[in-house]
């Protein structure tokens, strides 16, 4: 059996989650790996909601927004493109590999490329293999 | 007349600050001595272990525990002390929050030891000799506790009752919590105490101005100084700390301490832990922060700046990466 990643996805409503809906209606076919979560806002995605993710079990996450300019909320995803840098700098410093996380722009009308990046990043998190961060934290060594 | 409390202080993987901290309280350590005996504190008297053994368990009224815990030997002690006390207070960030021993979680024992024992500049050790945990001499067998492959925090290893942030908690707060203990007024079991209820932010010195200010560079506080110049719109008050440039991650800690590092024109590095329901501080600060920088729509620009920021877990979680969401690094 090979090993399916689990990635959680949180996709902005007027982009990003549109546009995956749009893969949809049009009966593209592709990974099924992506758990979508609807925000109204990338800019909505708080660091700690990747973090969770990792610690609850997720194998990978992508978030999903509007083109820069193209927001909204006009500069909401100007936080997003702020809060992630530093996110992920601090994922590489708490040893998850980069290709686990990934930040994309994607709008209404590109429902191919939401194929194309989750099948993508479904391929890459295989690679990986399971994160299983519950295993890293399982303060084994306390058991003795 | 009444019983005076048995009062113990004790310290795992700790530099000791907060023991002497207790001390900060002044001339209300006259009225400690009034109302307590202190049956415990390695750090001053001299208690030996057998001597909690021998103690009656519940005996101590209440244990303020400092210090995180990084070996066996520390978590043996706090399952006895534990025993021995009725109130257990986990006292300062090393025991609520892992503290800044718990950055250690960023690496493993394996290069922890070859860094500590073999690699530092001044060490001369060719013969790679480590410590053991077993060793023996003619004269039988020597034990050294066994080092954890990481450093946890008190209540990881023993029931809390109450949690004191802070490094170390501050005179004010640590007499609070001695004078509520002695008076019967405690909250809730399992409560932060010695803390406000809000961040920082609400006891700080600075103002910050209203809308539209973004970072377009970080500071070091080390290499510049903050503009301290009085502003009238501000309430006559300096311009906050970050939004001049300056990490400052106030505003996702709580607040207690009386912004006593922002009254010293220094930001916050964020020792009082997380705010009140805020799960993981680091993160929260993270994203306060760069929600701030002043992309101008370019991710390649909010990418340039937030690199100036070079050690995020470090900064955001100096105080308490055994108490984040992810808890340690995977290697």
């Amino acid at each position: 059996m090979p090993f399916e990643p689990k990635i959680l996805g949180i996709f902005c409503n007027w982009c990003s989650y549109t546009g995956a809906d749009l893969a949809g209606t049009a009966r593209i076919k592709y990974a099924p790996n992506v758990r979508i979560v609807r925000v109204m806002c990338s800019g909505r995605v708080d660091n700690s909601f990747v973090l969770k993710a990792f610690q609850e079990g997720a194998d990978g996450v992508l978030v999903a927004g509007c083109h820069p300019g193209d927001c909204h909320y006009i500069e909401g995803n100007f936080k997003t493109m702020g809060r992630v840098p530093i996110l992920k700098e601090m994922l590489r410093q708490f040893g998850i590999e980069p290709q686990r996380f990934r930040l994309e722009w994607i709008s209404a009308s590109e429902g191919d490329r939401v194929a194309e990046v989750v099948n993508q990043m479904t391929e890459q998190v295989r690679k990986l293999g399971p994160l299983k961060w519950k295993e890293v934290t399982n303060t084994k060594d306390l058991k003795t | 007349m009444t019983e005076k409390l048995k009062l113990g202080v004790y310290w795992g993987a700790s530099c000791g600050g907060c023991d002497i901290s207790t001390l900060e309280i002044a001339e209300n350590i006259l009225k400690v001595i009034e109302v307590a005996d202190i049956v415990l504190w390695p750090c001053v008297v001299d208690f030996k272990y057998e001597d909690v053994r021998n103690y009656p368990d519940g005996y101590m009224d209440v244990c303020l525990w400092n210090g995180g815990v990084r070996n066996s030997e520390t978590r043996e002690i706090a399952e006895l002390i534990r025993k021995k006390s009725k109130v257990l207070v986990a006292y300062g960030a090393c025991s609520a929050f892992g503290g800044i021993p718990s950055l250690a979680n960023l690496y493993t024992k394996e290069s922890i030891f070859e860094r500590a024992y073999k690699t530092t500049e001044s060490t001369d050790n060719p013969k790679e000799i480590y410590p053991q945990t077993t060793y023996t001499v003619p004269e039988g067998d020597l034990h050294l506790p066994e080092f954890y492959g990481s450093v946890y925090r008190l209540r990881d290893v023993v029931d809390v009752d109450y949690t004191m942030p802070g490094c170390p908690p501050t005179g004010k707060q640590t007499w609070n919590v001695i004078e509520a203990i002695a008076t019967g007024k405690l909250p809730p079991k399992g409560s932060v105490v010695g803390v406000g209820d809000k961040t920082v932010c609400d006891e700080c010195p600075f103002e910050k101005k209203t809308e539209g200010v973004r970072i377009e560079r970080f500071k070091r506080p080390h290499l510049e100084k903050p503009d301290l110049t009085p502003i009238a719109e501000l309430n006559n008050k300096p311009q906050c700390l970050l939004e001049q440039g300056f990490v400052c991650v106030g505003s996702a800690t709580r607040s207690g301490c009386e912004a006593q590092c922002l009254n010293a024109n220094m930001p916050c590095r964020g020792c009082y832990g997380p705010a009140k329901d805020v799960d993981d501080q680091g993160s929260k600060a993270a994203a306060a922060i760069g929600s701030l920088i002043d992309t101008k729509g370019d991710p390649k620009r909010g990418e340039e700046i937030a690199a100036q920021i070079v050690d995020p877990v470090g900064t955001f979680y100096r105080f308490g990466v055994a108490n984040s969401l992810l808890r340690r690094a995977k290697i």
